[in-house]
């Protein structure tokens, strides 16, 4: 056990998998760097650094700079895992699926279904997400409910440096293909991480913490937001559990109902946009499966119905604030309290 | 086909207002005002403002995420530009958009572009907007060595090619798509050929030379107009700074920038010549030098000066209705 960034946690685990399977690959733009280049080799180790050392240690032909193509390279890694490698293919930002979303949407998920079973895909895409770094409208989107949406596709959202190893790890032993993401603004954000290889299987959702008041589910970056909030209302006497769901595909939708029929209320925090986006998902599932325990209409936290924009005052005020999960939880127990007034007036 | 001596100076002045401008943000970066990502186009100059010197009114042009140069070579207002960088009010994109954003219609500046490719299919659609309805007008794209393999760029050359847009394709070949180098990942090594392969005739020129560039793109452009079709330049030269504001750059070769700025400078190319060859007067270049940095003094001063946005603006402009 030691401490680690998410950036240190990523890039360890992808350094043992890749020494313990010698299938595993890694390609994408600059994921070593100074390709065909005269200066430094390893020169960025991705945009974000998590893969630096990776090519010294395994070389180019298991470490792939890409030509700026990512149908090609998306497309060959689907290719390639349906064939036998395990390749992590780096989409750089999430934003970008729109140039090869085909690959990924219509051949990467439904291969196994479509061809009765008889594929294995064993393919990872990693990729960056989120809004807080003033990136403007096309490389600060979430996307994650867009690959939720598809059947076939596994999607990974780690919360800590903790998460991010085990869950890498568990995403490249899979045998399904999983889209694997990376808040920008989270990799020096550091936590105890165990040093030797472990997994954290999919669909098993974490308690961060647990309180008799008020379910809180959190997505990504939105986790740790969601216990500075907890924090905050604990001081109040507003006692929280906060559930970092991990995979959103498969989602452990069991923990989340068990957890609303012992507290009776539920606010879903999610940093993608408000409309079919996971919140409304998680929102709809339990007023399926459980409105008859809740105690107030459940509240979603998102960020309104429109791009990210770049200006610093206009993005804090569009990204989702601990301020705002305060005011939601509040405003849940607000209304849980008129709903047993009424309830006593029966 | 003398170059005549105001279109020289309208010349000088673009790629000194780019200069001017890009050392500027670069110094400001510094500071840590600037937000997000920044891509400078320094060391690019020439061809911007020599292609762009090609165009009028009815003509439009698609940049990249490396777009102050088009920008400015296109007529966007300077102070315009330099508040949308700073994020504030009064910016050309009302603070949403920064660097890698700027548009303008008015001017036919169709966007900077966050999405490598992403420039190349909106330039065929202006130039069917402008074949449609007879206006005249020709598109261009401006793109990198690394959008030269995405799959949109090509694409959309055989797009061109087979409806006889007026497109000029303009690849922006600095050596670099971030840290890998386009001698490696522009397979076949030979971006002309590659351009004839799709029936689009192109021609090769060094980028640091504003006249080669400005004879090239004359040559493309008479040729669109022409009613010939689409034609492509591959514009070679080189980045003065990182891929983006913090990138040290390291693959480069040890002393390559230096080399670049001392021997590769397409304003210290335009001064000698011109000078040396009589054309124009030093001091003539001079007083538009001194111009250039009031003016781009101005527009940071005024940039850091003028208030965020409101925040009311935050959902404004999604729909013109909803
Ligand atoms: C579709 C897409 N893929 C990747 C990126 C990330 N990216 C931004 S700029 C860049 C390099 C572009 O190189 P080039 O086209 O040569 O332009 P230059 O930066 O050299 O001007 C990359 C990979 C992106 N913005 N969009
Ligand atoms: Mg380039």
């Amino acid at each position: 056990m030691s401490v680690k960034s998410i950036r240190e946690a990523l890039n360890e685990a992808m350094r043992d998998e890749m020494r313990r399977d010698p299938t595993v690959i890694i390609m994408g733009e600059d994921v070593a760097g100074g390709m065909g280049a005269g200066g430094e080799q390893d020169a960025w180790g991705g945009v974000m650094g998590v893969t630096k050392g990776l090519m010294p240690e395994f070389g180019r032909e298991r470490v792939l700079d890409t030509p700026i193509s990512e149908s090609a390279f998306i497309g060959a890694a689907a290719g390639a895992a349906m064939t036998g490698l395990r390749p992590i293919a780096q989409l750089m930002f999430v934003d970008f699926f729109g140039v090869c979303g085909d690959q990924i949407i219509n051949q990467l998920a439904k291969f196994r279904y479509m061809f009765g079973g008889k594929a294995k895909t064993p393919c990872v895409i990693r990729t960056l997400y989120g809004a807080g770094t003033r990136a403007a409208s096309q490389h600060s989107q979430c996307v994650y409910p867009v690959f939720t949406h598809f059947p076939g596709l596994k999607v990974v959202i780690p919360s800590s440096a903790y998460e991010a190893k085990g869950l890498m790890t568990q995403a490249i032993r899979d045998d399904d293909p999983v889209i694997f993401f990376e808040h920008k603004a989270m990799f020096d954000e550091t936590g105890e991480v165990p040093d030797e290889p472990y997994t954290i299987p999919f669909g098993v959702a974490n308690l961060t913490r647990e309180g008799k008041d008020v379910t809180v589910v959190a997505i990504g970056r939105m986790v740790g937001f969601a216990n500075q909030a907890a924090d905050a209302l604990a001081k109040e006497g507003i006692e929280c559990t906060v559930i970092d769901p991990r995979t959103t595909s498969p989602l452990d939708s069991e923990t989340i109902i068990a957890s609303v029929r012992k507290t009776g209320r539920l606010v879903v925090v999610d940093e993608a946009s408000p409309r079919c986006g996971l919140a409304s998902d998680i929102s709809a599932i339990i007023a399926e499966d459980a409105f008859d325990a809740l105690k107030a209409p459940i509240k979603r936290v998102t960020p309104p119905h429109s791009p990210v924009p770049f200006s610093p005052v206009l993005e804090d005020a569009y990204v989702p604030s601990v301020a705002d999960i305060q005011e939601s939880v509040r405003s849940v127990m607000g209304s849980g309290a008129s709903a047993r007034v009424l309830e006593g007036a029966d | 086909m003398k170059i005549d001596k105001q279109r020289l100076l309208d010349g000088y002045r673009t790629m000194r207002v780019i200069r001017e401008f890009e050392e500027r943000v670069h110094k400001e970066f510094m500071t840590g005002q600037i937000p997000g990502f920044v891509h400078l186009y320094a060391g690019e100059e020439a061809s911007a403002a020599a292609v762009c010197q090609q165009l009028g009114e009815y003509d439009t042009v698609a940049s990249t995420h490396r777009g102050h140069g088009h920008s400015i070579a296109k007529g966007c207002d300077v102070m315009g530009m330099m508040k949308e960088i700073y994020g504030r009010e009064g910016g050309l994109c009302g603070g949403k958009g920064g660097s890698m954003h700027i548009a303008d219609l008015d001017v036919g500046m169709l966007g900077a572009n966050g999405i490598v490719g992403g420039g190349a299919p909106l330039v065929c659609g202006a130039a069917l907007t402008a074949k449609t309805l007879k206006t005249g007008g020709l598109s261009v794209a401006f793109f990198g060595d690394g959008a030269f393999n995405q799959g949109t760029t090509l694409e959309s050359m055989n797009f061109a090619r087979v409806y006889d847009l007026p497109v000029l394709f303009v690849l922006e070949d600095n050596g670099y798509a971030e840290s890998t180098a386009s001698s490696w990942s522009i397979g076949g090594h030979d971006p002309v050929r590659r351009a004839e392969g799709f029936g689009i005739k192109g021609a090769r020129v060094d980028g640091h030379d504003y006249f080669a560039v400005y004879r090239a793109a004359e040559e493309a452009v008479a040729a669109i107009r022409n009613g010939e079709g689409p034609r492509f330049i591959h514009i070679e030269f080189t980045r003065y700074y990182g891929h983006f504001e913090g990138d040290a750059a390291t693959y480069k070769k040890p002393g390559e920038v230096q080399d670049e700025r001392r021997y590769l400078d397409a304003l210290k190319f335009f001064r000698a010549r011109t000078t040396g060859g009589g054309m124009l007067k030093a001091e003539d270049l001079d007083a538009i030098d001194a111009e250039v940095d009031t003016l781009i003094d101005a527009a940071v001063r005024e940039a850091k000066a003028a208030p965020p946005p409101a925040l009311s603006t935050l959902t404004t402009d999604v729909y013109l209705s909803y």
